[in-house]
């Protein structure tokens, strides 16, 4: 082989010469940048996904009691108009007069008042939880779609989620009882029963109205049974143009929050920025508990271009000898140690992608994002990492040799 | 001898400091060897005809004094300024061979010539030395572990002659070799000095010496004759 550069080569050659030690060294390296890359490639594909999820509804803004705020010490709002109570558990009637308001401010604003709450059910003997939402029925269609069944047409239909459907058995004709059997105390909400008139289709992972484990029915049905009228738990407002958000958001918190904070005002942009970046931390976190192996690589690098470096004093002692400058073995040194990186990095870029999508569709159940610049990026990245540690520690033993007096190494056997 | 001096010293020490007490392995050396000119320095062990060899050689550098290679003072050479003198000056002819194992024997011969160039080798100076030397063509791909002790010195030979040094040095060139091998390798170094080369060579065998046409000789760091 002939590569035109001779250092380049005779490293080449000292890595075949010693190729098992070379390749045990450079397996250090693959196991570091696969724990690095995998890590990598799963917490991108994770925030992918759930980009993916959330941007779907990118044009909802949510508002929600400000509870922590210290909400509402006697009348609060603009002109005394406003009749939030002592404790701003809800959006009240004013609220969502003035929220109604601003949204006729642009083009195909649609407001979407609702009522939530975690109740009991019980569905043929079996007891749980389920997120009950009360809605308009007449907006409901254009939030959600009906994979079975249709809309309720009685005054006791409900709409439930895939989820719920799924881990209960659900059918339309389905009844459901929801409430407590024995009412303790004010909390508790006597039972009543529905009838299932439709499933929706799976949402998965959404910022304004989670609908996979929960039972949809019409406000009316709801205060009916649960109470608190005019008292909603959130409002949407669905932008007719994405690129109102920050305005009607200004707009909303000036009308909403002019004296305190009463009302918490979110778009899933905020919301998404905020999920990405713990699911960024927590990437961060495991592939710093990744790099550790790559530490442990480093030292088994270091280590073996030491025993290089022992083995080849007379070697060094001849090259410099007949005229090989310093600079020439301290480069012959740091390619042994950078071929090792290029060869434990490409093994371990080829273990990365198979393990990444493995890892990938085992944790987040789809490699739909796996293949996307933004996920497979990790795996060069990886390997510049793992190439660049190599060659860090070929630092030390490149210089060593290098430093290493010819008539001393000549001598040495 | 008329030609021009090639190599110079004056009073040359050289001392080996140990954590015990100083060695002056030279003491004031004063030697001058000219162009074409075919010295053996002889000395017992410890002599310090080594030293001075690798004085000469630059591969160390005097502690004072001054030495001269082709003119050219070594005294303020940095170690790149150095090297590049020992690559271009001087071929260096050792005991035990010295050849490089990760390479096969074109590339040994090439070697010196690729740190000069900067480049592989396409003029085929390299088989034409191999050639010159005695070596079978067939032989050139193989490894020096492959062929024999005196094959290896001849390669030896033809490495330190591929960049056409100015100084061929010696050290005890047929101190791994069997008589009959020797006599060839020394007949081999005797054509080079008869072709024109300068040659410093270090023996203890006077036989050896006899091939040269002056003899210095060492005792306790200084030229006793």
């Amino acid at each position: 082989m002939n590569l035109g550069d001779i250092f380049l080569e005779l490293s080449i050659r000292n890595v075949r010469l010693n190729f098992l030690r070379s390749l045990l060294a450079a397996i250090g390296i693959v196991i570091g940048v696969v724990a690095i890359t995998s890590i990598g490639i799963m917490g991108a594909n994770m925030t992918l996904s759930v980009t993916a999820e959330l941007s779907e509804s990118g044009n909802v803004i949510m508002m929600t009691p400000d509870s922590g705020g210290g909400g509402g010490s006697g009348p609060g709002g603009m002109g005394g108009g406003s009749s939030s109570d002592e404790e701003d558990e809800y959006i009240d009637k004013t609220q969502l007069r003035k929220i109604e308001q601003i949204a006729t401010t642009g083009e195909n604003n649609l407001v979407i008042p609702l009522y939530s709450a975690s109740e009991n059910i019980e569905v043929s003997g079996m007891e749980g939880r389920a997120t009950i939402y009360g809605i308009d029925m007449n907006i409901v269609p254009e939030l959600v779609d009906i994979e079975d069944g249709s809309m309720p047409l009685s005054t006791s239909g409900v709409l439930v989620g895939s989820t719920l459907a799924e881990r209960y058995e659900l059918k339309v004709g389905s009844r459901i009882k929801v409430g407590d059997e024995e009412v303790e105390d004010d909390d508790d909400i006597p039972q009543f029963t529905v009838r299932v008139t439709g499933i929706l289709e799976e949402k998965g992972m959404s910022s304004d109205l989670s609908t996979d484990n929960a039972i949809i029915m019409d406000e009316s049905l709801y205060t009916g049974h649960l109470g608190g009228e005019y008292e909603y738990d959130q409002v949407n407002l669905i932008a007719g143009d994405i690129d109102d958000i920050w305005q009607l958001e200004e707009d909303l918190d000036y009308a909403l929050n002019y004296r305190e904070d009463e009302v918490q005002i979110q778009d899933s942009g905020s919301m998404l920025e905020r999920i990405s970046e713990t699911l960024g931390t927590m990437t961060s976190f495991m592939s710093a508990i990744g790099a550790i192996s790559l530490l442990v690589a480093a030292v088994s690098i270091f280590n073996v271009m030491m025993m290089s470096v022992t083995e080849r004093i007379k070697e060094i002692g001849i090259l410099r000898s007949i005229g090989t400058r310093r600079s020439e073995i301290r480069k012959m040194f740091l390619y042994e140690s950078m071929l090792l990186g290029v060869i434990g990095a490409v093994i371990g870029a080829i273990a990365s992608f198979i393990g990444g999508y493995i890892l990938t569709y085992g944790m987040i159940g789809t490699t739909e994002y796996f293949f996307m610049p933004g996920s497979l990026m990790y795996i060069p990245l990886g390997m510049v990492i793992g190439i660049a540690i190599c060659i860090l520690s070929g630092v030390y033993p490149a210089y060593r040799a290098s430093c290493l007096d010819p008539i001393e190494a000549l001598r040495s056997e | 001898m008329t030609g021009r001096p090639v190599i110079k010293l004056e009073d040359v020490v050289k001392v080996y400091s140990l954590p015990t007490d100083d060695v002056i392995a030279l003491d004031n050396i004063t030697l001058e060897i000219k162009e074409g000119e075919f010295v053996a320095i002889m000395g017992t062990s410890g002599s310090g005809k080594s030293t001075l060899l690798n004085q000469i050689g630059c591969l160390d550098v005097p502690t004072s004094g001054n030495l001269y290679i082709d003119g050219k003072s070594v005294r303020d050479l940095n170690d790149d300024e150095l090297t590049d003198l020992r690559r271009d000056k001087i071929g260096y002819i050792f005991q035990n061979f010295n050849l490089i194992p990760l390479l096969d024997l074109c590339e040994n011969v090439e070697y010196p010539l690729i740190l000069r160039n900067k480049k592989r080798d396409d003029t085929g100076r390299p088989k034409k030395l191999l050639e010159m030397v005695g070596l079978d063509e067939t032989r050139v791909w193989h490894r020096p572990n492959e062929i024999s002790g005196g094959q290896r010195q001849r390669v030896a030979i033809a490495r330190a002659l591929v960049n056409d040094p100015a100084i061929l040095l010696c050290d005890e060139p047929t101190g791994n070799l069997d008589s009959r091998t020797s006599v060839q390798i020394m007949d081999m170094i005797t054509g080079l000095h008869r072709e024109g080369r300068t040659i410093v060579m270090v023996t203890h065998e006077p036989d050896i010496a006899k091939y040269a046409e002056r003899t210095i000789v060492m005792e306790d760091g200084r030229i006793v004759s």
